[in-house]
């Protein structure tokens, strides 16, 4: 149709092209990350001081209760170890959500959206990219828990990939959904104090239920709606070889919702950059 | 379609933007025909960025259309982006990655990899000066050659049409002229197709195409030496055009 004198641009858009674009966003992400040593130091000293304080002063506070899917009475650290490891996650995801206002801030998000794969692959690509960080951190972690004497058995250091790569999922959409809201990088305090601090304290992450049951009802509810608890439970059950279907229901669903959401803040048309300007924002 | 002339490399039919209340943009219409330099000539809020933004889908375009080489934006972005390369107003390179790899990385959101895109990236490190420059950090570059990694990028997937927007601005003179220099080349030797936003009247030729933007709207368009014929310059045309009170106005 064109008279132009010269070749058409490549345009791979198949299979492989999705795969390159993937594959390059999770490349640039990881760069990003060895570059930076002290947010992977930091990513992995906050859940470790919880480990060794949690182990030296509060091995009691199980009791001697046997709950699922541990079969025999197990030591408290040993008990909030699968949390601490999604708390990474909660982190990380949030984190990734700050580095995407960041990159709206100083333009690597118009260089991303120009790509001509569809959004809802970049954001996909995105996501996935931050679960790999998020992957990388935990695994660090459970090895240094190891070490301390957190075994695990071998087996379930494999089937909890699955669960942690969906929780990462979940917490990344979230972080995502968030950074659509957020105007300016100075926000990270609000979102660790609206989010991140509620949803780790407001789970089964330092506590098993039946005890925060017995400490107050309201918040059992609150733990029991909070999709942290189940990402938790998620990740508790698969490292023992279980399977725990409403924890993985919930995740799932939670993980789906958050991301059609986030598609949407991200549409052009609609959401933040239809609406707040994309971009070096000012008030609209 | 008239079946004689070519298709434009960018078409922006009718197009409105609002911040607000604020009207950014206001009944735009410009062509840049293939293989062209077409010059976007506004002072700073006369709505460039914006412009760019909506032709870069980064918002969407929801008052008048915007087609490249044909490919209506709304109703086919991808093959519309695929055509497309972008030098935007603000740095957007990774600073601590080295120069190849942020252009591996763009070239990954175009779906480009492999042994033909290293020598795809070796050509036009060479194109642009940097051939020597291609594993050091981004932020060892000084912004003139910043801006060239950007330029190389930007061509990485073969578009046709390339938008500038304000490429030179911070750059030291010599910079300036040599970054010019290279996207006239480029319309010359490869027949691309340029938008180039700018403030600065140097940067234009008499025998450009012009398009003068003022407060959102296209106050004035032609070859540059037409809209500047009765006039000491081009700047003292635009000084006219924008300044109702001396009644030279057009
Ligand atoms: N995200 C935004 N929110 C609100 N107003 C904006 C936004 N971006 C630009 N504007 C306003 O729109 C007008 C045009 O800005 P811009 O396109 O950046 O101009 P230029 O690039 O020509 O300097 C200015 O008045 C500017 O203040
Ligand atoms: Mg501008």
């Amino acid at each position: 149709m064109s008279g132009s004198p010269f070749a058409a641009p490549l345009r791979p858009l198949g299979a492989r092209g999705y795969a390159i674009c993937l594959s390059g966003i999770v490349w640039r992400e990881l760069l990003r990350f060895v570059q930076q040593k002290e947010r992977f130091l930091s990513a992995l000293v906050r859940p470790l001081l919880w480990l060794f304080i949690f182990a030296a002063g509060f091995r009691s506070a199980l009791g001697i209760s046997i709950i699922p899917p541990y079969d025999t009475y197990v030591l408290y650290e040993v008990y909030v170890t699968p949390g601490l490891a999604v708390m990474i996650q909660l982190f990380n995801g949030m984190q990734s959500s700050l580095s995407m206002v960041y990159d709206r801030e100083v333009g690597s998000m118009r260089v991303l959206l120009t790509s001509p794969f569809p959004r809802w692959w970049l954001l996909f690509s995105k996501l996935i990219a931050g679960v790999v960080v998020s992957l990388v951190q935990v695994y660090v972690f459970l090895a240094v828990a190891f070490l301390w004497g957190v075994e695990i058995p071998l087996y379930g250091y494999v089937l909890a990939l699955p669960a942690f790569i969906l929780s990462g999922f979940m917490l990344g959409a979230i972080g995502l959904v968030i950074s659509s809201l957020v105007r300016q990088l100075e926000n990270f305090a609000s979102v660790m104090n609206f989010v991140i601090f509620p949803m780790f304290f407001a789970s089964s992450a330092l506590y098993p239920l039946w005890r925060v049951r017995d400490a107050s009802e309201a918040l059992y509810v609150a733990c029991l709606i909070n999709p942290f608890t189940h990402a938790v439970e998620l990740a508790r059950f698969a490292l023992y070889g279980a399977f725990n279907p409403v924890a993985c229901a919930v995740v799932a669903g939670t993980t789906l919702v958050f991301f059609a959401l986030a598609v949407i803040a991200y549409d052009p048309g609609r959401g933040v950059m239809g609406l707040r300007g994309g971009p070096k924002g000012e008030a609209s | 379609m008239d079946e004689t002339r070519p298709v434009p490399a960018l078409q922006v039919a009718g197009v409105s933007h609002s911040f607000g209340r604020r009207k950014a943009l206001d009944d735009v219409s410009l062509e840049v025909p293939q293989g062209r330099f077409v010059a976007l000539l506004g002072p700073n809020g006369a709505g460039k960025t914006t412009l760019f933004s909506l032709v870069t889908r980064l918002y969407a375009c929801r008052v008048g259309a915007v087609r490249i080489f044909g490919h209506d934006l709304s109703h086919a972005p991808s093959a519309a982006l695929s055509e497309l390369g972008v030098v935007f107003q603000n740095r957007t390179l990774d600073l601590d990655l080295t120069v190849r790899q942020n252009l591996a990385y763009h070239a990954a959101l175009h779906g480009l990899a492999g042994r033909a895109l290293t020598l795809r990236i070796s050509e036009l490190l060479a194109l642009v000066g940097l051939a020597e420059r291609g594993n050091d950090k981004v932020r060892t570059l000084s912004g003139g050659q910043a801006r060239r990694v950007e330029i190389a990028r930007a061509l990485l997937h073969r578009p046709r049409l390339l938008l500038l927007d304000e490429a030179t601005v911070g750059l030291d003179l010599a910079s300036r002229r040599g970054i010019v220099a290279l996207v006239r080349e480029l319309v010359r030797e490869t027949g691309l197709a340029v938008l180039w936003a700018t403030h600065i009247f140097d940067e234009i030729e008499a025998t450009d195409q012009v398009h003068v933007l003022h407060q959102g709207r296209i106050i004035a368009a032609g070859e540059a030496a037409a809209l500047a014929a009765g006039s000491a310059s081009l700047e003292a045309a635009f000084r006219a055009l924008t300044e109702p009170d001396e009644d030279a106005a057009a």
